[in-house]
């Protein structure tokens, strides 16, 4: 009988044992040197989720809960004007990007929650707008992902621009794993590609197929939360999600799959697994991922001179370790991880400002500056 | 044919009379959990022990135990600053989640009831509508 016992409980342990079977290579290590500080250059923000500077040295940030600031030496200037937001799980008001010619038009594009259209919920949508003062005006609103859903998840959000100016964005998968991600004709956990304007490319991938969601630009994914282009090779670089394990770094190309929920590196939040596969044809490898989990959110590359040990590094936020991540790639892999800022709490955002310093956004806190020390 | 009919309508009516009255408390933790997978799960995790330091958790949680006003309003409005549970101080941002009064009833019933918790007397949405920020 103690026998049976012993059985039962090496059978009960090794499956639980067994439950993230595919752990990342490369450890995150503390710094050997730490050669900088941070300061909190904006305080008082909740989840100060998107930033952009503006020419002037000011800066617009997004709360999630809705409000849009124009800080201007330190204080907060609430912007009117606001579309309604649909507030609800991870939804809310989200990313905030500048024109990459905003000196000449103007142009704001903003990424939030909305309840438009048909049905209960809401779903990501993506605006351009002008600021006169501290008022939105020109509004026009360029993609809204449907149906609504009242699901609180994965809404995905990130915006940026690549060297021809083509507009990119991220939409999660609204909590609906097996049906969104591997259907082009539905929206949802893809990354699109738009004119500045929110005209469809002609040359998009899908743009020849019946019933497709025109604007995907590649499908497959989870809940993007990080879109940054590469300095050198001016290809958007993706991060998204996970879910116990599996988080992922993508290098976006054109109609590809990148194999949500077919294919991934996780598990189930509750321990068990969604699929037995890591890799299949006509589905894309990720660059690298994270299991277990960082929670990704923002990232950057560094190309200021003011870090001459980061230069070209890659920074993402860590949501879940309160953390920035710090990615030294070479050769195309990354070959070292590090903990920069361990316990500032949950960091949401991380930019590499016009001045050349890397600013990042931590919940509770606010905007902090990381300042190299001489 | 009229006794198959007869057979069918006894069973029918037998099926209906039989199945008792449904418990309301545990429909609304049924409801509850769905909104938990949807909505807390993530930080909170599937066992409700949240993480030391940065998640509090809700096993055996003393200021869930302690402070049901309180629980239910930072769920209905978001929770901020510092907090102590289990003698642990937790300093963390739960961004409000944007749950009609109904399901913040749902969701409490379903942490104050579950992994050895337990409550027997029930949150309501008028309970939690009558909680003010």
């Amino acid at each position: 009988m103690k026998q049976y016992f012993a059985l039962l409980s090496v059978i009960f342990l090794s499956s639980f044992s067994c439950a993230q079977p595919h752990p990342t290579k490369i450890l995150a290590e503390d710094p050997e040197v730490v050669n900088f500080t941070s300061e909190v250059v904006i305080p008082g923000l909740n989840i100060p989720w998107g930033m952009a500077f503006l020419p002037d040295g000011s800066m617009l940030v997004t709360e999630k809960t809705g409000e849009f600031y124009h800080v201007i030496n330190g204080e907060k200037h609430v912007i009117e004007g606001m579309p309604e937001i649909y507030v609800r799980g991870q939804g809310g008001l989200m990313d905030v990007k500048l024109h990459p010619k905003y000196e000449e038009n103007g142009w704001i594009y903003l990424t939030y929650a909305s309840p438009l259209g048909e049905g209960d919920g809401g779903n990501t949508a993506i605006m351009r707008a002008k600021l006169n003062g501290n008022t939105l005006i020109e509004k026009k609103v360029l993609y809204k992902a449907s149906p609504n859903s009242t699901k609180g998840q994965h809404f995905g959000s990130r915006i940026e621009f690549d060297n021809d100016g083509y507009l990119y964005f991220s939409i999660g998968e609204r909590g609906n794993r097996d049906v969104n991600p591997q259907d082009i004709t539905r929206d949802c956990g893809k990354i699109y590609r738009l004119y500045d304007d929110g005209r469809i490319p002609e040359d998009n991938p899908f743009i020849n197929v019946p019933n497709a969601k025109k604007a995907i630009y590649s499908y497959g994914h989870r809940n993007p939360q990080g879109l940054i282009k590469h300095p050198v090779t001016g290809k958007i670089w993706e991060h998204e999600h996970g879910p116990q394990g599996g988080d992922e770094i993508n290098i976006i190309e054109k109609g590809k799959n990148y194999g949500w929920p077919v294919i991934s590196y996780g598990i189930n939040y509750d321990g068990t697994s969604f699929t037995d596969i890591t890799e299949k044809e006509g589905m894309e490898q990720p660059f690298f991922y994270w299991t277990p989990s960082i929670a990704p959110s923002g990232m950057t590359f560094v190309t200021s001179n003011l870090y001459p040990d980061w230069k070209g590094n890659l920074l993402v936020g860590s949501l879940k370790f309160n953390y920035i991540e710090r990615l030294v790639i070479e050769n195309n892999q990354v070959v070292k991880r590090e903990k920069l800022l361990e316990g500032i709490g949950r960091v949401r955002n991380v930019i590499q400002g016009p001045d050349g310093y890397i600013y990042a956004g931590i919940e509770g806190k606010g905007i902090i500056k990381i300042i190299p020390q001489k | 044919m009229k006794l198959v009919i007869t057979a069918f309508l006894v069973i029918f009516i037998l099926t209906i009379t039989l199945i008792p009255q449904n418990d309301p408390l545990k429909e609304s933790i049924v409801r509850g959990k769905e909104i938990y997978i949807d909505f807390c799960i993530t930080c909170h995790l599937p066992s409700g022990l949240g993480t030391e330091n940065t998640y509090p958790p809700l096993v055996n949680s003393d200021y869930l135990r302690n402070n049901r006003e309180a629980s239910i309003r930072g769920i209905k409005f978001g929770q901020e600053g510092e907090m102590t549970v289990n003698d642990m101080v937790y300093n963390n941002v739960m961004a409000p989640l944007g749950l009609s009064d109904a399901e913040v009833a749902d969701v409490m019933n379903y942490i104050t009831n579950s992994w050895g918790n337990s409550n027997n007397k029930m949150i309501t949405p008028e309970e939690v509508s009558a909680i003010k920020k």
